[in-house]
């Protein structure tokens, strides 16, 4: 086997595993705008913010530390305990659900029947204002997550295709799991949608708002909830990319990357959330390696995603799987 | 009492139809105009032309092209800081290609060659819509950054990817370069503003504006009623791009002199002037002048009070102002979602009918 194509191969699978990783920060934009119609930006934040709290639940961070020694002049930065990771992400999904219910209370409330650009705008926001609350909360310095995930080569594969190719494949045991939980979390979410009460609730929303009203489904706690799924899927993102390449505002960047992705598999579609992803994921891989290294200086990666995307567009605005955009005068 | 407009009659049409129709408002814009010109200058030293004064003056530029772009056309944009590095590069080039030529020439062409790249960028617009569009140009945002990284040609090969501002005057006085003037920097960079304040007045005023206005409202309408969406989005994303070079041009060459562009014109750039907008009021121009003046003043006034007055480290007040600047958002959009420039009408109204108001 040519070494060439191993290498492709190689790059493929990794990018597959960058894929599954995009797909589930654009998972918890689908979530939103299916129920709410908002264009969900903050969604990266969350997955700092949730990322953060986590990190400093686990490490018995003090809240907002660094401002209570500016304003009092006292010198406190931790608890002095520690919490297992386990117990730690049940608080910060508490946290999350919190943030939601108060995202719902103090913001959205009030926008009820705006236009959506506006509410889109009031996320870019909401963005800016979880990232200064989490930077004071826990500081903003530089964290690894780590919550006993584990990392590094794995092993089998190595040797597997040693065997195969003469060449030992490079896949990072992290994007195993991370792809294992991102398959079992987008299972967990069909069920939740198709079979429990509230899952039916929470289409019948997103089918139509007002009809939904007239049956006795209530708005407000249906918004709650999917903002709180959505912390959730967050969190879950937050800890896989935390713990690849540590908690850091680049972290919000990624929900950046998973906006092409969501215009590939259109806004309004769980499974073509999944499959943006993996193309974006695989595309940009191997758009890196075949062409961006050898020949344009490297880091496409930071744009080939939005090209895609908006190439795409052209041809196809409402994307891969997403609803036909009709509209009327 | 003050702003009255009794005995102000218009006998012509064109004194009917000019910017500022009530005498008092126009003598106030004379007023700030003379200010401006006449007076700052000569009382201004850097700290305030750099920290204050050239910021203002040059994210207000920003600010109005923008508006033009997603406050009269309602094309949103997320590629401002793109768009600003093509305008930075190309004056750069321009620059250091024909170093005798007049630094306004070089301004206005960097201007003009931001405008066509903006049309490039904005040609999709007339397939995609709304945040969509948003969306794709953040594809202008990270192509363009990428460019200006990767393409050595851009940066003339120098060894750190930086660009430096070389010596360069206008009529004789130095404008960029580390020798410079505060009043000169500080009058070149307000020439440009006032001109594109009024430029960009009279194209909203004008057919060209309507036709923006009635594609933000409604495209297909528009469309019905005759107005081209080709003709009108581009020349929109034309004559956005055209001020947003400009200032980018600016920014890099009289106001910073040296510029990395992933820094300095990364996408928070993008949301910092898209903020500015929102805040001082989509679709106005004086909003534009109103939210870079807010934004540009709001970490100078915290810094002041958090660092200088109580001693806190700067990345808390940083920090503070992140969460500030964002509560803003939310709660202007929520109180005043046409943002200051509204409260500004608002206050007008109140005092033509004050101290009597029934």
């Amino acid at each position: 086997m040519p070494e060439q194509l191993a290498f492709t191969i190689e790059v493929f699978l990794n990018g597959l595993m960058a894929g599954v990783l995009y797909a589930l920060v654009a998972l918890g934009f689908v979530l939103i705008y299916k129920a709410s119609g908002i264009f969900n930006f903050a969604q990266g934040v969350m997955a700092l913010f949730a990322a953060m709290t986590l990190y400093g639940i686990m490490n018995g961070q003090v809240p907002f530390a660094h401002l209570i020694n500016a304003i009092f002049g006292t010198d406190i930065h931790y608890f002095g305990w520690n919490i297992p990771a386990f117990a730690a992400i049940l608080l910060t999904i508490g946290v999350m659900v919190l943030l939601a219910w108060m995202v719902q209370r103090f913001i959205f409330r009030y926008l009820v029947g705006q236009e959506p650009i506006i509410l889109f705008m009031a996320t870019i926001g909401l963005a800016y204002f979880l990232e200064g609350v989490g930077d004071l909360m826990w500081g903003s310095d530089i964290k690894t997550l780590d919550v006993g995930l584990p990392q590094g080569i794995n092993i089998a594969i190595d040797e597997t295709t040693y065997g195969w190719f003469g060449y030992g494949f490079f896949i990072d045991n992290l994007d195993i799991v991370a792809s294992v939980v991102a398959i079992i979390l987008v299972a967990a979410l069909v069920m939740f949608a198709q079979y429990t009460k509230q899952g039916r609730a929470m289409r019948a929303v997103a089918d139509d708002h007002q009809a939904a009203l007239s049956v006795g489904v209530s708005l407000n706690f249906i918004w709650i909830l999917v903002w709180s799924l959505a912390g959730f899927v967050a969190l879950v993102a937050g800890i896989m990319w935390g713990a690849k390449s540590g908690v850091q505002f680049s972290l919000s960047l990624i929900a950046l990357k998973a906006l092409p992705v969501l215009m590939l598999g259109g806004f309004t579609s769980i499974p073509g959330a999944i499959i943006g992803g993996l193309i974006i994921g695989v595309g940009e891989k191997l758009f890196e390696f075949l062409i961006g290294a050898p020949y344009l200086g490297g880091a496409t990666e930071n744009w080939f995603a939005y090209m895609l995307a908006l190439l795409f567009l052209v041809f196809r605005p409402q994307g891969l799987f997403g609803e036909k955009i009709i509209e009327r005068v | 009492m003050f702003y009255r407009e009794a005995g102000d009659f218009s006998t012509t049409y064109p004194q009917d139809s000019q910017t500022f129709p009530i005498k008092f408002d126009r003598w106030r814009y004379y007023a700030v105009l003379f200010v401006a010109i006449f007076v700052i200058p000569f009382m201004v030293n850097d700290y305030w032309v750099n920290s204050i004064f050239m910021p203002f003056l040059i994210y207000a530029i920003a600010a109005i092209g923008l508006n033009i772009l997603v406050g009269y056309c309602g094309q949103v944009s997320l590629g401002t800081g793109g768009f600003m590095a093509v305008g930075a590069y190309a004056c750069y080039k321009l620059m250091t290609s024909f170093p005798e030529v007049s630094m306004f020439i070089h301004v206005l062409l960097a201007g003009g060659i931001t405008a066509m790249v903006g049309v490039l960028f904005g040609l999709p617009s007339l397939r995609i819509k709304g945040f969509y569009l948003a969306v794709a140009t953040l594809a202008a945002q990270f192509f363009l950054v990428w460019l200006f990284n990767r393409v050595s040609w851009f940066y003339n090969y120098s060894a750190s990817g930086q660009i430096n501002a070389p010596e360069r005057d206008t009529f004789g006085i130095l404008i960029t370069g580390p020798n410079t003037e505060a009043w000169a920097t500080y009058l070149f960079c307000l020439i440009f503003t006032v001109l594109s304040a009024v430029v960009a007045r009279n194209l909203t005023r004008g057919s060209v504006g309507r036709q923006w206005m009635a594609i933000r409202d409604m495209d297909i309408a528009a469309e019905i009623i005759g107005v081209n969406p080709l003709k009108a989005k581009l020349t929109a994303f034309a004559v956005s791009s055209f001020f947003v070079g400009i200032s980018g041009a600016l920014f890099f060459a009289v106001y910073l002199g040296a510029v990395e562009v992933g820094e300095v014109f990364g996408i928070t750039k993008s949301f910092l002037v898209l903020f500015m907008i929102i805040i001082g009021g989509l679709g106005s121009i004086f909003g534009s002048f109103a939210g870079a003046a807010f934004l540009v003043l709001l970490p100078v006034l915290l810094k002041i009070i958090g660092v200088d007055w109580l001693g806190w480290p700067t990345d808390i007040v940083a920090h503070l102002n992140l969460v500030i600047v964002g509560g803003l958002i939310v709660v202007f959009l929520i109180a005043e979602p046409h943002g200051l420039a509204q409260l500004w009408r608002v206050a007008k109204e109140k005092l033509r009918l004050w101290p009597f108001p029934h």
